[in-house]
Formats: structure tokens, C-alpha cells, sequence
């Protein structure tokens, strides 16, 4: 038992100016919260320009208030044009895919709490952690830029396929500046997430506290850990391929353009460029990207339900091996974006195999959580909801996928609302659920204050219904083939699909307003919210071994000793029903 | 509380699965030949994914009923897992989902792995911002070079045809309609002039990008079925994002019998 106090003390004082501590801070504890407000102001950008999105297409009549503003051009008196509305969906898929997705689960949850439960006073390279996170920054401010630029953003949409991307203003608008402007922000985004992927394995690698074996990592680490190196592997070749783009964009080369093209009347100096080449390389990145944004949600939904159900994870081997076999598998999968393009079709057919088979790891960790809660007590708090309700939105967009996987039914079904249906509910919804769950679960920890779990419940049930409306109607588009990215519905058969699209957009105004109520409880709670205790969800993990908030290097210079798995909840003969990793407590061995 | 969750996630995988079984919103007619192999594949993987969705939601509903707090400390079960289970549901999930891909095997190698028949009429598609054009090779059966510095879109030379010096493009006929007869199979080589499109007709259970550079064909043909639906008439809708005005990138397919189309293509012809 003494062993907890072998090491020597070493306390660290916080620097004590403001822009040390705040700015530019090294402590990764606020770098995670500047990561968790960048995403925070992006999510609400996009769903505001989703908001748009879904106005313009039942009411393209509509005159938006202040819209004109903003967008004189695109937006004259506030009618959306279609080229503003091709800028709208492109501005809104990057935000949300890139300073969303990848960033507040990954950046912003894992930068705070993946070294407080593996026992670290910090990330193994804090002033790269504090570059990672200003290089991010600076790639979210050149992206909103575009939206102040004359020409307007770019309308290539967040996969800026060439040579729409890469020939230049003769395209379109939004083709020139904005295109360019797009490029230089994913790029920085890449050079930023490489950094914080080597930062996130060395930190795991090397920082674990004694007796915290990889095998003892709370499942929420794993993710983090695996979300890295897919992070490593996968932005170094779209930072490359970006480079390219900008290269064809501005230094005259054809990596992406072919010979022979004439746009508005006008012969294309380029030759020998493949456009498919940009397709494999972004896809390449793409697809584990998709991984980079549901990984993190899954393991911070098995620690939550877990804890909330009072029980051990079930299968919690089982549950790590899965999160390898997706994050191997998701680097074999990329063609399955590709089946129409044009690609061999028995490249495409090997692919559909190997998609196939990602969606048996993905039904693993399904089995597994309700095998969690199988025999449980759950305790229904705000975060439990919303960690079950990822269950459910995954389930139901996983589900989804095992139609697109098949060339023969993706022939017919590519590019139309059911693969809208499918990618927001099983990695944009299911996602940002798990960061929902883990804001409510770890949201004491952060501020020291416990955030009020009546608006939390009523934010829930607003949110849970709320994308189901919103996001089940679409795969019915896609059936009756109402094709993605279309302005307006002029065409004889797609009037009939008009109502549905109508009761989207209510769903969708009724469900970001709805939003309002989680908005007002974060800052709220953060002033006013009642003062948490060290460990009021009786968890196990180590970030509940330390005060709410903790302090500067998390465990003043007290390394903790782990003696446990994570997950020791409804524990028999111990004194209370969860032994925490750092007890010495003996559990006896009759539980296993 | 648990109860509430039950019931909202039943009622919406009730609700679903209505719609789905209702066909609500659904297909348009298939006027294919290899469509229906397409539909009975969509219909296997939607029973099959209509039985997980119903089990593995309703599952989830029940447990959060069943296993709520009720605050009366009954002791739950401590489980770490079972390794026979694991195992089982792996093999079965593997088995299932790979196998339900292996069966649409034929359907994706029938329309992709062979080329067209013998007999099928070839026709050029080209996409560009925002239209569809179509190249029919005329009586001597061959398509005329194109030459990138003749395209004129005002003058209507779409592919930059030399119908002058050219003698295997005279004869080749330009138009804005895809006309084709019933019965007889097509192939259609796509190309496009600036940006990656997509040829897409939802009837012919057909969709493929026409990119920049690379001439892809495709083959199918109409059945009978096309004549009984809106006049023959079908909409060509581009599905990739292709510039400002893509969602007014329509074209039509008109199919036709075989005595209708020839005299389709004389007047076609007499009109270049």
C-alpha cells in the first residue's frame, strides 16, 4: 500500500499570466477545453448553415434575414442562389467532418482526460500540443474566411473532387480564392492533427503510470490511442494530396487534370492528369477518417455505460481487439466510396468484401454494450441516455451501411439521400452523441461543476427524437432516388418527395433550437452550476481519484499506482459496489 | 425513465418498419433487364437488416426497462464477459454480412464483368457543364475523331467534330436526347468534357460517373416495361456535384420500339 507514495514528489505550479495559462498554455487540461469551444463554435456554424441548407430547399422563396449581409452576392435580399447553396453544404461537411468530428473527441476529451486516467501530469510533448491546437486554429479562421472573400467560398463540397477543385475560377464560383483558401485550411488541419496524433501515442506509449498496462487503459484510451495512429497514417497522405491540388491550382502542374478538357468554351492547359488519382487519395484518408470520428464516441460510450450500469464492460478484451480490427480494416475499405467512379469493378468488388467485414467488428461492440447493460441497475442520468441513445442512432446507421457496401445496390443508391441518411446517423449523430455523453458525464471534472441534468434530459429527448425525424426520412429519398446536393427539386419526380422534405426541415429547426437548451446549461452550469465533488458518478477511472477541477499537473506530484481493470463496477464483497484503479483494495477472485 | 426510452425506441422502429413495409416512398418502375437481379438483392439485405434493426433495437429497449434502477440495491450481475458467446456472435456476423455480399456477386458481375453483346447498339454519352449530348455513329457505324479546338457550344459542335475533313464524322449524329429502342441491347461509352459527372437513370437501375479523360462503358437494355411508363420518357439526373448549376443537369432517355427509333434517328439525322 505504501507503494502509492514510492515516488518522489514533484509539484508543479501553473504560470501564473494570464496568456500562459489561458493562450498559450502547455497544460494539456486547457488545450482539451480550447479544442472542446473551437469544435463548439463550428458545430453551431454548421447546424446553422445546415438550417440554411434545409430552408432554401421547401422554401427556396424564402427571404433569410441578415443573410445578405453576410453574402451580398450569394445572397442578394437573402434568396439563396444555387451556387451560394453548393457553398453552404461544402462550408457545412467541412466544419463539421474536420474541426467537429476530429476535434472534440479526439482533441478536445482525449487532450484532457486520455493522461489523467492513464496517471500523467501531462501529454509527452506539451508545446506541441499547444501548436497542434493554434495550427488548427489557424486552418478553422483561413476556412471562415472564405465566407468574407468576394467570390464566396467554394462549391466543390467537402470532398473537392478535380478538376472541379483544381482548374480555377472557370469552373464556378467560389472556384477561385475560396477553393484556394480551402485548400490551405485542410492542409493546416492535417500538419495540426499529425502533431496531436504523435503526441497522443507517445503519450500512451510512455506516460502510463505504474501498473496501468495497456490492458488495464479505460476503453476510452483505446480509442484515443488507435484514433491516433489512424490520425498518423491518414492526414499525412491528404496533407499530401492537398499539396497536389494546390499545385494544379497554382503552380501549373496536372496531378489531377487530364488533357483535352474545354470548360465555359475554354481549352484546359493541362495534360496527364488522373482525376480518380485524388479520389484514392482523399478516400484513402477518408474512409479511416470516418473511424477518427466514431472511435472516440465509442469508448467514451462503453466507460459510460459501464458505470452507469453499474456492471463490469463485457468483453473488455474483446472490445479493445475490435477497436484494432476497425482501425486496420478501415485502411482496406476506401473504394467503397468509388464503385461508380469509373474504377476497376473487381477492385470494387474486393473492396465490398472487405467492408463487409469492417461491420463485423462494429457488430462486436454492439453485442458487447448490451451486454453491458444486460443485468445491470442503470442509473438513468443525462449521460447514460445519450450513451445508450448511441447505441441506438449506431445500430440504426450501421445498418444502413450494409446496403451501400454492395456495388450492385450502391449502383442505384450512391450519392442519393440514403447515403446522407446513413453517414449522419452512424458517425455525425452517433458522434456527436458520445461527445454529448461525455460532456455530461465529464463536465464536473472539467469545471467543477455539476451541469443541470433536468435541462440535460429535456435536451436529450428533444435531440433523440428529434435526428430520428430529421434522418430516417432520408434513406426514403434515397430509395425513391432523390439525388444529394441538388438546390432545388424542379424535376417532375421529385416533387412528389416534397412533403417528407418539409418535415425534415421542421425536424431540423425544432432540433438545433433544441440545441439552445444544452448551450444555455453548459454556461450556465459553468458559473452557477452546483459545486461537484471529486467523484460524484461513483466511477473508477482515475480522473475521478483527483479534485473537480484538478489541479495544474493533475496528481501533485502523487503518481498513482493502479491495482485494477477500469471497469470494477458491482463488485461483491467490496466496501462500496465499484473498486476504483488505484485501490488497494483486494477484489476476490470469485467475480471472474 | 427507462420505460420512456423503451417505448420512444419502439415506437420509432415500429414506425420504420411500417414505412419500409408500407413502400411509402419506394422504387420507381424497373425497365431494365438486370433490375430485378438489383431489387430481390435490396429486398434479401432489407429483410435481413429489418430482423437486426428490429432485435438489436428492441433489445436495447428492453433492457433499459428491465434492468433500470428500481433503488431496491438487488445485486447485479458481475460479468466480464463470455468468450463462447463472442465467438458466436463473430462467426455469425461474418458469416452473414459476407455472405449476403457474395450474393449479389452475379448481379454486379453480370453488368460489370462482361462487356455488351455483340449486337448492342454503341452510343457516345458526353456530360458538361450543365447537359447531356449524345453521339450516335450514323450509318458507316464509326464515331468521327473530336478535336478539342473545334468544340463550339454556340455553333452547336458539342464534341468538336471536323464534319469536313473528317469522313467518319459526317455521318455521326449529335443530339440532346437519348433515344433508344426497346428490347435491344446498349452500350454506352461515357466521356466527359470538363468536370466528373455522373449518368444516372433511376428506371434503368444505372448510375456511373463519366470522368474527365477516361471513356467508360456500360451496357443494358430496356425491356418492354419502359413503353408502359410516362411515354417511354425517363430523366437522366447527373449524381456528381459538377458546378452551380448541377441540379439542372437533366437530360431524358426516350425509349422506343425498334420501327419508332429508326425513324427517331432519320430525323435526327436530317436535322445536323
Amino acid at each position: 500500500m505504501a507503494e502509492a507514495f514510492v515516488h518522489e514528489v514533484h509539484h508543479h505550479q501553473a504560470p501564473a499570466g494570464f496568456v500562459r495559462k489561458y493562450i498559450f498554455s502547455l497544460d494539456h487540461k486547457v488545450i482539451g477545453k480550447q479544442y472542446y469551444f473551437l469544435a463548439l463554435f463550428s458545430v453551431f456554424t454548421g447546424m446553422i448553415l445546415s438550417w440554411l441548407i434545409r430552408i432554401h430547399l421547401v422554401w427556396p422563396n424564402a427571404h433569410i434575414w441578415g443573410l445578405s449581409l453576410l453574402s451580398p452576392n450569394g445572397a442578394p435580399n437573402g434568396l439563396i442562389k444555387p451556387e451560394y447553396y453548393l457553398s453552404l453544404l461544402t462550408l457545412h461537411g467541412t466544419l463539421m467532418v474536420f474541426f467537429v468530428l476530429t476535434t472534440a473527441p479526439q482533441s478536445g476529451f482525449g487532450n484532457f482526460f486520455l493522461p489523467i486516467q492513464i496517471g500523467a501530469e501531462d501529454m509527452a510533448f506539451p508545446r506541441l500540443n499547444m501548436l497542434s491546437f493554434w495550427v488548427t486554429f489557424a486552418a478553422l479562421a483561413v476556412l471562415v474566411s472564405t465566407f468574407f472573400i468576394a467570390d464566396g467560398p467554394p462549391i466543390a463540397g467537402w470532398t473537392s473532387y478535380p478538376p472541379l477543385s483544381a482548374v480555377g475560377s472557370v469552373s464556378g464560383p467560389g472556384e477561385g480564392l475560396g477553393q484556394t483558401l480551402w485548400i490551405i485550411s485542410i492542409a493546416l488541419f492535417c500538419v495540426g492533427s499529425l502533431l496531436g496524433a504523435l503526441n497522443f501515442i507517445a503519450t500512451t506509449l510512455e506516460l502510463r503510470t505504474r501498473g496501468m498496462s495497456l490492458m488495464r487503459m479505460p476503453l476510452t484510451c483505446w480509442s484515443w490511442f488507435i484514433t491516433a495512429i489512424l490520425g498518423l497514417l491518414s492526414f499525412a497522405v491528404l496533407l499530401g494530396a492537398c499539396a497536389l491540388l494546390l499545385l494544379d491550382r497554382v503552380g501549373g502542374s496536372s496531378f489531377f487534370v487530364p488533357g483535352g478538357l474545354v470548360i465555359s468554351d475554354k481549352i484546359i492547359q493541362h495534360n496527364g492528369g488522373s482525376p480518380l488519382l485524388w479520389q484514392h487519395l482523399f478516400w484513402f484518408f477518408g474512409h479511416p477518417e470516418v473511424y477518427i470520428a466514431i472511435l472516440p464516441g465509442m469508448g467514451v460510450t462503453s466507460h459510460i455505460l459501464s458505470c452507469f450500469a453499474r456492471k463490469p464492460i463485457f468483453g473488455y478484451k474483446v472490445m479493445a481487439y475490435s477497436l484494432m480490427a476497425i482501425g486496420f480494416l478501415s485502411f482496406t475499405v476506401w473504394g467503397h466510396h468509388m464503385f461508380v467512379s469509373g474504377m476497376s469493378p473487381y477492385t470494387g468488388f474486393t473492396f465490398s468484401i472487405f467492408t463487409m467485414a469492417i461491420g463485423v467488428p462494429s457488430a462486436i461492440k454492439t453485442f458487447n454494450w448490451l451486454g453491458t447493460i444486460w443485468g445491470g441497475r442503470i442509473r438513468y442520468t443525462t449521460a447514460m441516455l445519450f450513451a445508450l441513445g448511441f447505441v441506438s442512432v449506431f445500430v440504426t446507421g450501421g445498418l444502413s451501411g450494409l446496403f451501400l457496401a454492395q456495388p450492385p445496390l450502391d449502383m442505384y443508391l450512391h450519392a442519393t439521400y440514403f447515403v446522407i441518411g446513413h453517414f449522419h446517423l452512424v458517425m455525425g449523430v452517433a458522434a456527436i452523441f458520445g461527445m454529448f455523453a461525455g460532456t455530461y458525464f465529464w463536465f464536473p471534472k472539467m469545471f467543477g461543476r455539476m451541469m443541470n441534468e433536468t435541462l440535460g434530459k429535456l435536451h436529450f429527448w428533444a435531440t433523440f427524437i428529434g435526428v430520428y425525424c430529421i434522418f430516417m426520412p432520408m434513406h426514403f429519398l434515397g430509395i425513391a432516388g432523390n439525388p444529394r446536393r441538388y438546390s432545388a427539386f424542379t424535376d417532375n419526380f421529385l416533387l412528389p418527395l416534397m412533403p417528407l422534405h418539409e418535415f425534415m426541415t421542421i425536424a431540423a429547426l425544432l432540433t438545433g433550437a433544441a440545441q439552445l437548451i444544452f448551450l444555455f446549461n453548459l454556461f450556465w452550469s459553468m458559473f452557477k452550476g452546483e459545486k461537484a465533488s471529486q467523484n460524484p458518478w461513483e466511477a473508477t477511472s482515475l480522473e475521478w481519484s483527483v479534485p473537480s477541477p484538478p489541479p495544474f499537473d493533475n496528481f501533485d506530484g502523487n503518481y498513482p499506482v493502479v491495482y485494477h481493470d477500469p471497469y470494477e463496477y458491482g463488485v461483491a464483497d467490496a466496501a462500496k459496489d465499484y473498486v476504483m484503479q488505484d485501490s488497494p483494495e483486494v477484489i476476490a477472485a470469485s467475480g471472474h | 425513465m427507462g420505460l420512456a426510452l423503451a417505448l420512444v425506441i419502439a415506437a420509432f422502429t415500429g414506425i420504420s418498419v411500417y414505412i419500409f413495409w408500407a413502400h411509402t416512398w419506394w422504387f420507381p418502375p424497373d425497365i431494365s433487364v438486370h433490375g430485378p437481379a438489383m431489387d430481390r438483392q435490396f429486398n434479401l439485405t432489407l429483410v435481413i437488416c429489418g430482423i437486426i434493426f428490429v432485435l438489436a433495437q428492441l433489445g436495447l429497449a428492453w433492457f433499459a426497462w428491465k434492468y433500470r434502477d428500481r433503488g431496491d440495491h438487488r445485486k447485479v450481475i458481475y460479468s466480464h464477459g463470455n468468450n463462447k458467446l463472442e465467438a458466436t456472435w463473430t462467426t455469425a456476423a461474418a458469416i452473414l454480412f459476407i455472405g449476403l455480399n457474395l450474393m449479389g456477386y452475379k448481379s454486379w458481375a453480370d453488368t460489370h464483368f462482361t462487356g455488351a453483346a455483340p449486337n448492342a447498339l454503341t452510343i457516345q454519352v458526353q456530360g458538361q457543364q450543365f447537359y447531356w449530348y449524345f453521339r450516335y455513329p450514323g450509318p458507316d457505324g464509326k464515331f468521327g475523331p473530336t478535336h478539342v479546338d473545334l468544340v463550339d457550344d454556340a455553333a452547336g459542335n458539342f464534341y468538336g467534330l471536323d464534319r469536313v475533313h473528317d469522313l467518319d464524322a459526317k455521318d455521326d449524329i449529335v443530339t440532346a436526347t437519348l433515344g433508344i429502342p426497346v428490347n435491344r441491347p446498349i452500350q454506352l461509352i461515357l466521356r466527359s468534357k470538363d468536370v466528373t459527372h455522373s449518368f444516372s437513370v433511376r428506371e434503368l437501375r444505372i448510375k456511373q460517373d463519366t470522368v474527365p479523360g477516361m471513356e467508360i462503358p456500360i451496357h443494358f437494355t430496356a425491356t418492354e416495361e419502359a413503353l408502359k411508363h410516362n411515354g417511354g420518357r425517363y430523366e437522366i439526373a447527373c449524381s456528381q456535384l459538377c458546378g452551380m448549376g448541377h441540379y439542372r443537369m437533366r437530360g431524358f432517355v426516350q425509349v422506343m420500339t425498334e420501327a419508332d427509333f429508326e425513324k427517331w434517328l432519320q430525323a435526327q439525322a436530317a436535322s445536323q
